[in-house]
């Protein structure tokens, strides 16, 4: 039985598709098949970021469309073997297929993969209904800033109603020391927010713009930044391994923050 | 004591905007989540007044409504400061020709 999971926020820009490439690789690497389905119709980009832009031929809608087998427009990674892509068409709009039809393509990956990893367009209109039409799982991607929560509580809600019902969150580009200093929701604040269980927590990290120049994720590195391992972890725990989060404190505190917590940790 | 008087020291006041960011959240969320309008909402509060303003006598500074939610329940909070309680006489002649309307609607 293949896991279908849509990779969604309802707002742009939070980082859905860093996190599907990342996801998606490192399951890859963990020696699940997995496919990558970029959902964003008209706006593609999840090519870019696997590097693999050169070799797109076919997209989901010729295959949708019956123009060309499943097998042809499937790209598959020469670095990661494990993993594919089915690129989203750049010319048309995310009005060009309907559900069903998404479903349908969504179904016959499912025979071929243990993963269909859906990356999800920001918004919640037609683009969406299309990606979340197959899957029975999300991960719900989401800055610690108001309006990233406010618009993936939303989103949150719509699965509910779709019945997609299990459900991880990925906290993105959080930054330890806007929390200590109480200018950052925490992870905790979050959770207690959204109220769905926690799957990954990635630190803001300069390394992802330059992996998406290269075209590598992250977790393809030989030594992994802080934010390339909170995706592979962010993975396992994907596949049911429970794994201690990576302790982000410290990396950017200041000899004042570390007198206090020590000052403090000799009180208690 | 010293770790409080270092951490003010160093860091201003303290009192950053993370606490701002998730009591506003929570407000907000609570009414996306409940599909209640302000004009909903405003109309639930003038009728549970007028009803309960039948009984007793409301301190109308102290009034206070809002929507608490978490992901399974939504709950409305009413704080409505009692100033004194009318008379019996006076709330059972409201209440009395009020009561068969409010059952029928």
């Amino acid at each position: 039985m293949s896991r279908i999971v849509v990779v969604t926020s309802g707002k742009g820009g939070v980082g859905k598709t860093t996190c599907s490439a990342n996801l998606g690789m490192a399951l890859a690497r963990l020696g699940r098949k997995v496919v990558l389905l970029d959902a964003d119709f008209g706006l593609r980009n999840l090519d870019l970021l696997l590097g693999l832009e050169n070799r797109v031929v076919y997209t989901a809608l010729e295959v949708i469309a019956g123009e060309c087998r499943l097998e042809q427009a499937l790209v598959r990674d020469k670095r990661q073997t494990n993993l594919a892509l089915l690129a989203a068409p750049q010319t048309r709009n995310k009005n060009a297929v309907t559900s069903d039809q998404m479903r349908q393509l969504v179904e016959s990956l499912s025979q071929l993969f243990d993963y269909v990893l859906v990356d999800c367009p920001a918004g919640i209109e037609q683009g969406f209904q299309n990606a979340v039409a197959g899957a029975n799982e999300a991960v719900i991607i989401s800055t610690p800033e108001m309006a990233a929560v406010r618009d993936a509580d939303r989103v949150v809600g719509l699965l509910e109603a779709n019945r997609v019902s299990k459900m991880g969150l990925i906290v993105n580009r959080i930054r330890p020391g806007m929390v200590r200093a109480n200018d950052m929701m925490s992870v905790q604040d979050m959770l207690e927010i959204l109220s769905i269980p926690l799957l990954g927590v990635i630190p803001e990290d300069e390394q992802v713009i330059v992996s998406t120049n290269r075209g590598e994720p992250l977790v393809l590195a030989d030594r992994p930044s802080l934010a390339g391992v909170a995706f592979a972890h962010a993975a396992q725990r994907l596949e049911g391994k429970e794994v201690e989060y990576v302790d982000l404190d410290g990396g950017d505190e200041s000899f004042f923050e570390r007198l206090v917590r020590f000052l403090r940790g000799s009180r208690a | 004591m010293i770790a409080e008087l270092l951490e003010r020291l160093f860091r201003g006041s303290g009192q950053g905007s993370r606490e701002q960011a998730k009591q506003r959240l929570k407000l907000i969320l609570a009414h996306d989540r409940s599909d209640l309008t302000p004009q909903m909402m405003e109309e639930i509060r003038r009728e549970i007044l007028a009803v309960v303003s039948r009984y007793v006598e409301l301190d109308n500074q102290g009034l206070e409504f809002s929507l608490e939610t978490d992901r399974q329940t939504t709950a409305l909070i009413a704080n409505l400061p009692i100033r004194r309680v009318r008379g019996e006489v006076l709330a059972s002649t409201l209440t009395g020709p009020a009561a068969p309307t409010t059952e029928n609607s």
